[in-house]
This record gives structure tokens, sequence and C-alpha cells, in this order.
């Protein structure tokens, strides 16, 4: 059903000062498949989505114990390595979050700070990353446009497009359909099935019907804990966890 | 009823205050307008004074008080906007950070007569610069420095989490971050700031009355440690000295207009600046 595992987290529990905010979660997330992180609000899924990528690095006072592998790396072990780890576990944010400049700007940018000056290869991987996430007959005549100018549907693709072009391993999904109408919504979830053969991807999202549409396997977060994981299907129809079946059947949420 | 006739009595009050300032605002450039543009002409936007002041220009003074205020921003920008990415993106939020911010913010507050004291001592008489360019440009800077952090940070601090943390997650690092995507998002803010600290250095007096200006000086300035006649200070010579306060006052006004022109002059360009900044971040 899977071919091997890209991310390992093992006994991993996250503090913010004292509050204890995850507990021990440990679970696979496989190469080229969505892997769905659910769960009501406050259940931790933003705050565990984001120590795949280290992004909680920048809160102060907080505490992982535990360790995440990334291809059998500890990406907690070396410090100067965030950068790099960054450069693999792409991130897409709950609301767009376009830099202010141009749309090719925005596309080109994580190629600049990566290093990259060949010209010619950032513009052909800007197209590449464009049109990859669908975005780019929409653009076309305008990529030197302020991307602010761009609809919330499109500036979240012009967001995947940007991650898309420093040719990360892993991309994160945090809730990326939260404030789009469900046009958008529906365009975003037929890339990420999509972009599944080619990255593997973990969706935070709070609608399970999404969690069903595009995800191969489904991690069920309640307090802190990892209730239940496993195949998308089997949890959705056949849960072995009673809080799991609850949630789902929308007794609480 | 009631209530609507409290509400337009708050609205006549609040346009009243409008209107008082307004009235004030107006008066004195009225006053400096028509008294002031009496006596401009070609030759005393570019002749230096003649016979005690009481004739020719005061083009001395315009080129003083030119270099005095791009001398203050030259030190002061730069120094300013690096404290402010310091305080705000890096620095540990501690109670000696929180000691430094309140002193900055106080010295705000510091009429600027001491900071004049303070160059006199330092630039003037401890490093030697003597009466110059050099140690009024110093101390003027050192009087817009806090204005110029508190402005910064402001601006830096509105730079919103999300695109930083786009910027942190593509791999970029903390300082990529900030010098491609924080600082020129926070540009425009950073612009205001040095707009009005501009129209500040231009018009003080007290801060260059021991550092820099001087009453009469024929020669126009060669270096930066030349003294230079300076508008404010020319004002303030023009009267209270000299023996012809009628012919004076007109040239007081004079320099008046000029100065205001001149501060305007710069803030125009400074917004243009911003708003081409501004008209790309907000679409």
């Amino acid at each position: 059903m899977h071919n091997g595992t890209r991310i390992k987290i093992s006994n991993v529990s996250f503090y913010y000062g004292n509050l204890k905010v995850l507990s021990n979660i440990s679970m696979d997330i496989y190469k080229n498949q969505v892997t769905a992180i659910i769960g009501p609000s406050g259940c931790g899924k933003s705050t565990f989505i984001r120590l795949l990528n280290r992004m909680n690095d920048l809160i102060t006072k907080s505490k992982l114990e535990g360790s995440i592998y990334l291809d059998n790396k500890d990406i907690y072990k070396a410090k100067e390595d965030v950068v790099a780890i960054r450069r693999l576990v792409g991130m897409v944010f709950q609301k767009p979050n376009p830099f202010p400049k141009s749309i090719y700007e925005n596309v080109a940018y994580g190629l600049e700070v990566n290093n990259i000056k060949d010209k010619a290869f950032i513009e052909h991987r800007v197209i590449e990353s464009l049109r990859k996430a669908a975005l780019w007959n929409e653009v076309k005549d305008r990529l030197h446009d302020s991307a602010l100018k761009l609809s919330g549907g499109q500036q979240q693709r012009l967001c995947i497009a940007r991650c898309l072009a420093v040719d990360p391993e892993v991309i994160l999904f945090d809730e990326p359909c939260a404030s789009l109408d469900p046009v958008s919504t529906k365009k975003i979830e037929e890339l990420i099935l999509e972009l599944k053969s080619d990255y593997t991807i973990v969706i935070v999202t709070h609608n399970m019907q999404q969690a069903a549409r595009v995800s191969d396997f489904t991690a069920f977060l309640y307090l802190g804990e990892l209730v239940e994981f496993g195949h998308t299907e089997k949890i959705f129809t056949v849960p072995k966890n009673k809080k799991t079946e609850e949630y789902l059947t929308g007794k609480f949420g | 009823m009631k209530k609507d006739n409290i509400q337009n009595l708050g609205f006549l009050v609040l346009f009243l205050c409008i209107v008082i300032t307004l009235f004030f605002l107006g008066t004195i450039i009225f006053f400096v307008v028509v008294r002031g543009a009496k006596v401009i002409s070609l030759s005393f936007l570019f002749e230096a004074p003649r016979r005690a002041m009481t004739e020719g220009g005061v083009a001395p003074a315009i080129i003083g008080t030119f270099y005095l205020t791009l001398g203050a921003i030259i030190f002061a920008l730069p120094l300013g906007v690096a404290c402010a990415i310091y305080l705000c993106e890096y620095s540990p939020k501690s109670f000696v950070v929180n000691i430094i911010r309140m002193s900055i913010n106080n010295l705000a507050g510091v009429p600027s007569v001491v900071f004049g004291l303070f160059g006199l001592a330092v630039f003037v008489k401890f490093f030697n610069f003597g009466v110059s360019i050099l140690s009024g440009s110093l101390t003027l800077g050192i009087l817009v420095l806090p204005s110029i952090i508190s402005a910064s940070q402001e601006a830096l601090l509105a730079v919103p989490r999300s695109i930083r943390e786009a910027s942190l997650s593509l791999g970029a690092s903390s300082w990529q971050t900030i010098k491609k995507i924080v600082i020129p998002t926070a540009l425009p803010g950073i612009l205001t700031g040095v707009i009005l600290s501009i129209g500040r250095i231009a018009g003080e007096t007290a801060p260059i009355m021991f550092t820099a200006a001087t009453f009469y000086i024929k020669k126009y300035p060669s270096s930066i440690f030349s003294e230079v006649m300076v508008l404010p200070y020319h004002i303030y010579a023009l009267m209270t000295e000299g023996t012809h306060p009628d012919k004076q006052t007109a040239i007081a006004y004079g320099c008046a207009l000029i100065l205001l022109i001149l501060v305007l002059f710069v803030s125009a360009l400074a917004i243009v600046i911003r708003q081409r900044q501004r008209s790309y971040h907000h679409a």
C-alpha cells in the first residue's frame, strides 16, 4: 500500500512553557502518500505539523521531547541544519501569505535565498512551478504584477508554486483551504492529488470530508494525543476507537 | 431625538477643534508667505548677506541648513534603522532590553538645548571637531535618533508574522528574511519617520547654536569642518542683533518662508518614494 517511510515521528511530546500540547505521539508519514491530520480545534494539529519543518523553533520557551526523523535523519539534532530541513520540507499556510512582491519574484524568492543565481534556470523553474500549481494560465500575462492583486484562491496556489520552486520532498499544508471559497477549495484539492506522485504530503484539515477526499492515511488527534492512525478508508468506515467514531459522526467537534 | 442632539453637539465640538487648528496653521502660513514673499528674489536666494545683514541674500544659510540636515540623516538613518532591527528582530526579550527601549523613548523627551551642550562637550571639545558641519550634524543626528528608532520599530513590528514565516519556510535564514522581506515591507513606515525627522532637524536652533552655527560668515563652507550659517539661527540673529530692525525683520520672514519650502520639498521627495513603495505593497 505504500513505498516506505519518509518521516518517522517517535514518542514526540511538545510543551509551550509548562503546558503540554502534544503527548507522546508516534506515527509514520509515507512516501508519495497524502496523510491527513484531523481533530477538533485546539487539539494540536497545527502545532504538530509545524514540528515537521521546525517552524515551532520560532516560539520561545517551547520544548520538544522525542525525535522526528526525515529519511532516517534526526531533524532536531543538528541545529544549524534548520535551513536545509525547511528546504526539504515545504509549507503552505492557513491564510495565503504571498510576499508584497511581483508574482514572478514570489516564486523566484526561494531559489534566490538558496543562492541560485542562474537567471535562465530560475525562469524555467518559475514557469514550471506555476504550471504545476495550476496557476500559469491565469497569470502568464502579468507575471510582474503585484501578487497581492490576485484573488485569495490564486494567492494560495501562488504560495503552492512558491513552495514547489524550491523542490522540496515533503509539503506540509496547514489548513490550506480555511479561508477559501468552495471553487478554490476544489482546485487546491485536485492539485494535492496531482502533487502526490512527486511529493510526500501532510495536510492538516478541519474538514473531515476534505480528509476523506484527498488523503490515503488519516491521523486523529484529540487533546494533544494521537487517538487513531491508519488508512483513511478504514478510519472513516470502521474506526477502532470510540472517540474517533464520535468525532467523525459529529457528536463533538 | 435627544440622542441625536448629543451626537450633533459632539460632531460640532470636534469640527470646531479642527477649525481652530486650521485657523492657526493657516494664519502662520499666511503671514510667513505674505511677509516673506516680499523679500524673496533670485538674489535673495543666491547671494550672501551684505551690510550687516540688512541687504543681500541668505544663500550661505540655505546651504548650511541643507548640509546639516543631510549630514544628520546620513548619520542617524542607518544607525537608527540598525538599532530598530536589532531591538525588534534579534534582541532577547529581557529586562535589560526593556530598559534600553525605555531609555530611547525618554531620550526623545530631552530638551534640545541639552543636546546642544552635549554636542559642545563631546564633538566640539572632546573630539576636537570644532564648531563645524560635522559637530552640528552629529548633534542633530543624535537628537533625531530616538524618533527614527521608534518609527522604524513600529514599521518593523507591523510586518505580518505570516510573511516572515513564509520566507523562513522556504529555507531563508533570519538575516535573508529581514533583508529581503521585512525591511522592504517596512520601508514606507521607516521613511515616514525620516520625513518627520527632516522637518525637525531643519528647524532646530538650540542644538546647533554651540556646535555648528555662526552669526555671519562670508565664505561658503569648504569642508565638513567649516562653520556655517543656518536658516533658523539666522532668523534668531536677524531678530535680536543689528541696527536696522525694520529691514532685518523682513529678511527674517523671507528666511522663514525658505525654511518652510525647503522642508516641504524634502518631505515631498520622501513622500513620493514612500508612495511608490506602497503602491506595490498594497494592491
